[in-house]
């Protein structure tokens, strides 16, 4: 047991002892990812829309190469996540910690960012409070309070007065389920009726049941993206024909994340949702992204706004290198992050200078089919939405 | 009321009787070979995935692509079993763990190698999606195909069980398989065959499942501890047993979630836990 | 039966004297991985709790992570409350898993291995289920936020380094390895032995079997729970994965791996999985899982018994060798 630590350590030293004297070191992420188990697929995003950059902009700024060391947190796992930190800061230096699909690896890691001062940047994970855990991070992504407000608003504009909510039993389900029912009371709407679904849950017979029998004018859901769960509600919704009996579904833009639109046939088609990006999103910085991930990861892989999250926080990370000519320090790393403006392929993003969160437009979408397949097209926009969780 | 009743009874044993077929074929392998095969979800995947793969590369229709799907497993079962179960037979039940485990994580490395992490679905063909009404309660006709083909195979394999020389053989190896070899039984045979019908089984409930319960490389450890439960409180001593646990778990996990939302996945544990603390051996035991 | 390296109850041998000076010279042999060490140490508790009631006492259990996770949370709430003195914390936590033991313990004594298995099962599944839905008091997915550790002993800061939390793991750890060689080592514990070996004899011999099968859960789930309170003060924060039924499959992993039914099988079990876990996911961080599952494999064909039964076999033919020689000699 010791024997390979000991191995271990002589590699290491033989390594670093390997590195030629006087080379300019590379400015390293550490990126945590969850690239196994059953959430997978927000590390490929994430990394997919990172490598991507890389790929489209070139791998040095201010005259250093920029590193990506990959960690793999194989899933929830704070404990893991949080080591994994402690290595990369103690043992491999890294300039940045960036990554973080899930809220609970990113929660974990937030008070060694503090301690070691280094800029965290959060590419994906969703949940209000996870900024305001260390003065370190800066998020590039979105909250889950900030796309749902937008869409209870649009509903009771689209006529819509009562509402069955249905999300999952965790905490990003109860955010958003709190939200919409805050936003939605207020202006006047009414929830008939709401359940939580278990996580675990490959059976939504009983709750389509029940949302038929209240009869609302739309149901509100929130499933765990990239999971097998909004497939199986959706299936669920057009085989009891709850859409024949006048229901409308809304959700937020995970449920029909541009990843998995296409696996799931005709049953999307209609739904609106909410969101801060599509695929379908017409503008010239779009384009460059989708081309540089279609290089990266191939034709048949399409991005999600996972992806564009990887992207755009290497655009930040390249940004801060190049106004700090290439000599990062936390602190000041964090004056450049805050107010920082950045052309994302989803539209404008500003991360907001007091709470470190991204300023974005929300848009509303439906699915529908262009050239033949699916896509969630943008037919409005809400500018400049802020976290209303703050 | 009394129709969504009836709709949410029926989804329940559609659901249960999906478990019960991935199922019945652990409950065969432990049964009779004594051996704990944790791997045994991996069949279901691997018959989901072939059924996928079969109908988007090929365009068989859903019916035929049944076939390869089952067939496909039961030679995985056939090959695993020659080379490495059949060492492990007198083994203890920790070395059968550990070996199925190692081989679940190997299974769904390949599977996310080979078609990624996301979820993977098919398309129903026309007359087996949408609704029917029944009696006035509107039922879903992709369950009512699950309840068909479950009853239809509980009959056939009750039949084989009963009715045949190889069931006999069978029954016979479970009761005493030294006798039954003395008798002129070829135990190891019977194990191989019983053993690939158990994994075919699994695959065809995989590729069946793909619709209701979703496909991707996790299949496997997701749903091992429902194919777990079927057998431990259906008891493996007999194909009723399974079959009643499934519809019965079915039944009550959809209708707790239908009338007490809050407490759904509850009731499932607790209901496990109070039937095996009043039935240790299962719910229907061999004297 | 005896142990792996036929070692003598009374005291310590050589070999177990070397194994702990070494682990305590982790401060120099492995001062950039302490971290990766501490999470060792805090699995093989975990794991050799767990031996006491699989290996020792034959209780098959999948549920064992709910001790865990509740001394976990014990501990994490104490501290996010103020209550951040370590020491103190970890004996509530410890006694507050202990107590849970002794509640279920009852269930456990029924039925055989697939019974107690699905049990087990269901009560860990059900905590899972309800720290799940008590997300307000528990953190839920998300978990606790806040818990501020005192430092160790009033002078030694939770580090960045993860030196204090090494060594705070490692004093626990061996302080209750002792413990559990104590209890394996008396009559309780090789009555243990035979009730798993042949229930229905001890019975017969007269020994009050399902008081001693719960007096031994007991024990064990409150090892389980300081294990778990290790992990939430030592990395500051608990979220639900700590009741998962992941991690009650992992346990019995590393049981087997290191093998059931001898005292060290629990830590180098879980040395052996942990290190594995980590070198091949850091080696390729999407498909490791493959080499996992084959190394796994490639412990069950060394013959059973896991790396301690294969070290036996080793042991034992150099032995037979020896022997030969010495009497053709």
């Amino acid at each position: 047991m010791f024997k390979s630590s000991v191995s271990a350590l002589l590699l290491a030293a033989a390594c670093a002892a390997a590195t030629p004297a006087g080379a300019e070191e590379p400015i390293k992420v550490g990126m945590i990812l969850e690239m196994s188990g059953p959430f997978a697929d927000l590390g490929r995003q994430i990394l997919n829309g990172a490598q991507a950059y890389i790929k489209a902009h070139g791998d040095t700024v201010a005259g250093r190469q920029v590193e990506l060391i990959v960690k793999d947190t194989t899933g929830a796992a704070p404990d893991i996540a949080k080591r994994l930190a402690q290595e990369l800061i103690t043992n491999d230096n890294v300039d940045f910690l960036a990554g973080f699909g899930l809220t609970p690896n990113a929660l974990a890691v937030a008070p060694l960012a503090t301690e070691a001062r280094k800029p965290m940047i959060i590419m994906n994970a969703a949940t209000s409070v996870i900024t305001t855990r260390s003065q370190y991070i800066a998020r590039v992504s979105f909250t889950l309070s900030q796309v749902t407000a937008p869409l209870a608003a649009w509903a009771i504009k689209s006529g819509i007065k009562s509402v069955y909510t249905l999300v999952s039993d965790y905490g990003p389900g109860i955010d958003a389920e709190t939200t919409f029912k805050k936003t939605f009371t207020a202006a006047g709407g009414k929830i008939v009726g709401e359940v939580r679904v278990p996580l675990r849950n490959p059976e939504f017979a009983p709750f389509l049941q029940r949302i038929k029998d209240a009869h609302p004018q739309a149901v509100f859901i929130f499933l765990p993206g990239s999971s097998e769960q909004p497939i199986a509600f959706m299936k669920g919704f057009a085989e009891r024909e709850l859409n024949k009996a006048g229901i409308r579904l809304i959700a937020t833009g995970d449920v029909t994340e541009d990843g998995v639109l296409e696996t799931m046939g005709d049953t999307p088609l209609g739904v609106v949702t909410t969101h801060h990006y599509s695929m379908a999103h017409v503008s010239a910085q779009n384009r460059a992204f989708l081309k540089a991930y279609a290089e990266v990861a191939g034709n048949g892989v399409r991005p999600n706004f996972m992806a564009v999250g990887g992207w755009d926080g290497m655009a930040a990370i390249y940004e801060v290198a190049a106004k700090l000519n290439g000599q990062i320090d936390g602190d000041k790393a964090m004056e450049v992050l805050k107010g920082m403006r950045i052309d994302s392929p989803r539209g404008p993003l500003v991360i907001d200078p007091e709470t470190r969160d991204p300023i974005q437009t929300v848009y509303v979408r439906r699915v529908q089919k262009v050239n033949g397949k699916p896509y969630n097209v943008e037919f409005e926009q809400i500018p400049d939405v802020k976290d209303p969780g703050k | 009321m009394i129709s969504s009743l009836l709709g949410v009874l029926f989804d329940g044993l559609a659901y249960g009787m999906l478990l019960f077929l991935i199922s019945v074929g652990l409950s065969v392998t432990l049964g009779l070979m004594n051996f704990v095969n944790l791997a045994h979800g991996a069949f279901g995947m691997l018959g989901g995935y072939v059924c996928v793969i079969v109908m988007s590369r090929w365009h068989v229709p859903f019916l035929a692509a049944l076939v390869p799907a089952f067939v496909a497993a039961a030679l995985a079962g056939l090959v695993l079993e020659r080379i490495l179960y059949r060492r492990l037979y007198r083994g203890s039940h920790l070395d059968q763990v550990l070996l199925t485990i190692g081989l679940t994580f190997m299974a769904i490395a390949v599977a996310t190698f080979l078609f990624g992490p996301q979820q993977q679905s098919l398309r129903l063909p026309e007359y087996l999606s949408g609704q029917m009404s029944v009696f006035g309660v509107d039922l879903n006709v992709y369950r009512m195909f699950l309840l068909a083909v479950g009853v239809v195979l509980t009959i056939a394999l009750t039949l084989v069980l009963e009715y045949t020389r190889f069931g006999a053989s069978i029954r016979a190896s479970v009761d005493n398989p030294r006798v039954a070899e003395a008798l002129g039984i070829r135990v190891g045979l019977v194990f191989q065959i019983a053993f690939a019908a158990g994994s075919g089984l699994a695959g065809l409930g995989g590729a069946l499942g793909v619709e209701v319960l979703g496909l991707d490389p996790v299949f496997p450890l997701k749903y091992i501890v429902y194919f777990l439960l079927v057998v431990a409180v259906g008891g493996t001593s007999s194909l009723k047993g399974p079959l009643y646990a499934a519809l019965l778990l079915g039944v009550v996990d959809v209708a707790g979630k239908y009338y007490i939302p809050q407490v759904g996945a509850f009731i499932i544990y607790a209901m496990m836990v109070i039937l095996l603390i009043l039935r240790p051996q299962g719910l229907v035991s061999r004297p | 039966m005896s142990d792996a390296r036929g070692i003598s109850p009374a005291r310590l041998s050589w070999v177990e004297i070397v194994f702990w000076v070494v682990l305590a010279s982790g401060f120099w042999l492995w001062p950039k991985h302490l971290a990766l060490a501490s999470q060792v140490l805090i699995a093989g508790l975990f794991v050799l709790s767990y031996d006491l009631i699989l290996g020792y006492a034959g209780i098959l259990s999948l549920g064992h992570a709910a001790y865990f996770g509740l001394g976990a949370y014990a501990a994490g709430l104490l501290a996010q409350h103020g209550w951040g003195e370590p020491i103190s914390g970890l004996i509530v936590a410890g006694a507050c898993a202990g107590v849970a033991g002794l509640l279920t313990g009852f269930l456990v004594v029924r039925g055989q291995d697939l019974t107690r298995l699905m049990v087990t099962t269901a009560i860990g599944l059900l905590l899972f289920e309800l720290a799940n839905r008590l997300s307000s008091v528990t953190g839920g997915v998300d978990g606790l936020l806040g818990i501020d550790m005192a430092p160790l002993l009033g002078a030694f800061r939770f580090d960045m380094y993860g030196r204090t939390a090494y060594g705070y793991c490692l004093a626990v750890t061996f302080v209750l390895f002792l413990g559990a060689r104590r209890v394996v080592h008396s009559p309780f514990g090789w009555s243990l032995r035979g009730m798993r070996d042949n229930p229905g004899r001890m019975l017969a011999l007269g020994y009050p079997v399902p008081r001693r099968l719960i007096a031994v859960y007991t024990l064990s789930a409150a090892m389980a729970g300081v294990a778990g309170a290790l992990l939430a003060q030592t990395t500051q924060f608990v979220s639900i994965d700590v009741l998962s039924f992941n991690r009650s499959a992992e346990a019995l992993v590393m049981l087997i791996v290191g093998g059931a039914g001898v005292l060290y099988g629990g830590l180098i079990g879980a040395a052996v999985f942990t290190l594995a876990y980590h070198y091949l996911s850091s080696l390729n961080p999407v498909y490791w899982q493959f080499w996992l599952g084959a190394f796994l494999v490639a412990i069950v064909l060394l013959g059973g018994g896991g790396v301690l039964g294969a070290c036996q076999r080793v042991y034992r033919m150099l032995q037979d060798r020896r022997r030969q020689t010495a009497s053709q000699a």
